[in-house]
């Protein structure tokens, strides 16, 4: 995994609430047995309109997006997030996520920076007066500016250290398969299995 | 101070808790599908790490098959790739797979539960959002996500912070006619998709306690729409009933310790919970839902609403939205909304108490003209189990398709969809746009509703039967 400490880039406003993990990719491209190229799949039904945002010329390039409340909500397929940084996203600001899909972005990179719904609508304001703002999230400080705008954002505190370190969750807890090993030997009997 | 029955759970699986650091939690069952695991197993495979506990994975496949003619190959290509994957990778790293055509294949909160695999006081998870099911044990059961499957299968532990604990009381008993499934519907109604963001939600009240094991895995498996990664019940009696003799549930002694430790496990009386909820079971009717989230839905006798009914700027918005996508009308009856398509299936009610409650009304009685209704039982055990009852013969005697067991028509992932502007009454879990397939528009209800509407075509309550010439 890259180390994050700061991104610049424009943004993407998306003006919707309960973005669930179907809109983001539908399930026919979960068929993939891959972990890339899933850019073409990303909010695949919306895209097919000609006035959704990621279609508009203003919007070309954008590395960040600003979402409604209740992102990511519904199905635990990693591939949204996958299809998300596939498509050159690093960052998603929105005032609250789904918290599998938080999990999910925090393992492979993509910062999920949650600010308050006035922040939100203040940078939805932001970059559609003008897409090609620069947004500036530097993770270190927990801060986001946007045209003389600032805001603070909440991110979680080890998840924070692991972007910024750059960190593979499972070499982390391999340092303590000891321990692992002794859980195991205190198991009741009685527990299941499955050959 | 006490303890709940989701902190017991998970202090009894703390393999390492260190100042700053997530919870090392252990996991004593990790359930693996086609869709979420190939590129875990990649991973695997290229750092060189092998499976840690054989013994406590298992697979099946469930998401792609298809629902008739599986002893044929698979006919899309991109789906039977996807199989064999699963295929190689379950052979290679020594894992039990129930493979298409083996009777203990099923959807995978199906077979856990019905071989014994998920008992009280366990941790199981999939990469699967649905893994919230296993909870009706008391158990802690989540979804991951791909990179967690990796992790899960080289080390059997995932690190996670603790969660907040949300108690959803249900006082009173449910009224006749009103099911588990119209219950979660009007419970996510009331917290709202986002609602149980961060905690695990544990169901209690008499009329939870009076639901049987099938009616409990409906109410959990829904927690993740109520934005929760895991829904618990605390196990009593009706749990032990359910579990004993079960192919892998304990034996002898091992039976005895277990029914033990499983007595330990309820909310301590004095244990507080970080939110707590009251819903009033006698007030409650069949309920559906209208839009594009499950927190969208209402009582079937009541009109569609309009975004003039929400106060909330993100509310009404979202309203309109739905609105559109569904191409329904602002105060229109419910109940006059036509339906093309009846599924009843799913990881939500594709148990045997689903297919007999379907059955038990469409006895007698035949589909509406021009409707399609197909029953899809959520295992091969399952299935089984409902010919032997006959079961079958009523679904095909009033019209249905009668399929082979497997997720069908919950998500357009097999040949199993709703066609651009069909409309769906499903017993399934999502009713995002599109979910059933490109277009397609769903309305989620109770396996009752489910074949009460496909005899009247519209959507329809059992009690809207009585009297009906039909």
């Amino acid at each position: 995994m890259d180390k994050f400490t700061v991104h610049t880039g424009t943004a993407a406003p998306l003006r919707a609430s309960n973005v669930d993990t179907d809109q983001i990719i539908p399930a026919e491209y979960l068929k993939r047995i891959t972990r890339h190229g899933f850019e073409d799949g990303l909010f695949n039904s919306w895209r097919k309109d000609a006035n959704f945002v990621l279609n508009r010329p203003a919007y070309q390039g954008v590395s960040v997006l600003v979402a409604g409340p209740d992102f990511g909500t519904g199905s635990s397929r990693e591939h949204a997030v996958w299809a998300l940084m596939d498509y050159g996203f690093k960052v998603v600001i929105s005032s609250r996520f789904a918290d599998i899909f938080r999990g999910n972005s925090g393992k492979q990179g993509l910062l999920t920076a949650v600010v308050d719904q006035s922040a939100v609508e203040q940078l939805w304001k932001i970059i559609e007066e003008e897409p090609s703002t620069p947004v500036t999230v530097d993770l270190e400080a927990q801060v986001i500016t946007a045209a003389g705008f600032t805001t603070k954002f909440e991110v979680d505190s080890y998840v924070r250290w692991r972007l910024m370190e750059g960190l593979d969750d499972i070499g982390l807890t391999l340092k303590h398969v000891d321990e692992i090993t002794a859980f195991e030997a205190k198991r009741p009997s009685f527990k299941p299995t499955t050959i | 101070m006490g303890r709940t029955l989701a902190q017991k759970v998970w202090d009894d699986h703390v393999v390492r808790r260190a100042e700053g650091e997530p919870d090392l939690l252990y996991i004593d069952l990790h359930l693996t599908h086609e869709v979420t695991s190939p590129q875990a197993f990649d991973g695997l495979r290229a750092a060189g790490r092998p499976v840690r506990r054989k013994d406590l994975t298992i697979a099946t496949e469930d998401h792609n098959v298809p629902t008739t003619d599986i002893d044929k190959p698979i006919v899309d290509p991109i789906s039977r790739a996807q199989i064999e994957a699963l295929r190689i990778n379950t052979k290679e790293f020594g894992i039990e797979n129930y493979e298409l055509g083996n009777k203990e294949q099923g959807i995978v909160h199906i077979i856990a539960p019905q071989s014994g695999l998920t008992q009280p006081g366990m941790t199981i998870v999939c990469g699967d959002s649905h893994t919230s099911t296993h909870g009706a044990f008391g158990s802690i059961g989540m979804g991951i996500g791909t990179s967690e499957v990796e992790h899960v299968l080289a080390t059997q532990t995932l690190p996670l912070k603790p969660f907040k604990t949300m108690a959803i009381t249900v006082n009173g008993k449910l009224p006749a006619g009103v099911t588990s499934k119209d219950l979660i519907l009007a419970i996510i109604a009331e917290i709202g998709t986002g609602g149980g963001q961060g905690y695990i939600l544990e169901y209690r009240g008499e009329a939870i306690r009076a639901l049987s094991m099938e009616g409990r895995m409906t109410m959990c498996n829904m927690s993740i729409e109520a934005g929760a990664r895991a829904g618990m019940i605390a196990p009593d009696e009706t749990t032990f009933e359910y579990v004993k003799g079960r192919e892998h549930a304990p034996k002898g002694a091992d039976w005895d310790a277990a029914v033990a430790y499983w007595k330990t496990l309820p909310t301590d009386d004095d244990a507080v919970f970080d939110r707590e909820v009251i819903i009033d079971a006698t007030k409650l009717s069949p309920f559906v839902t209208w839009g594009t989230n499950p927190g969208q839905g209402a009582p079937i006798s009541a009109n569609v609403p309009s975004p003039d009914d929400f106060t909330d700027e993100v509310d009404k918005k979202a309203t309109e939205k739905a609105l559109e996508y569904m191409d329904l009308k602002a105060g229109m009856p419910i109940r006059d909304i036509k339906i093309d398509t009846v599924f009843i299936g799913s990881c939500t009610n594709g148990r045997i108490e689903d297919l007999r409650a379907a059955a038990d009304i469409l006895k007698g009685n035949k589909i509406a003209d021009g409707m399609r209704m197909m029953v899809v039982p959520g295992s091969v055990r399952v299935r089984l189990e409902a010919m032997a009852e006959g079961l079958d013969k009523v679904f095909l005697e009033a019209g249905a398709e009668w399929r082979e067991a497997g997720c069908s028509m919950c998500l357009g992932m097999n040949p199993d969809k709703l066609t651009p502007g069909e409309r769906s009454a499903s017993t399934s879990n999502r009713n995002f746009e599109g979910r059933q397939g490109p277009g397609g528009r769903t309305h989620l209800v109770s396996p009752a509703v489910a074949a009460a509407t496909a005899i009247r075509g519209t959507l329809s309550s059992p009690a809207d039967l009585v009297g009906s010439s039909n």
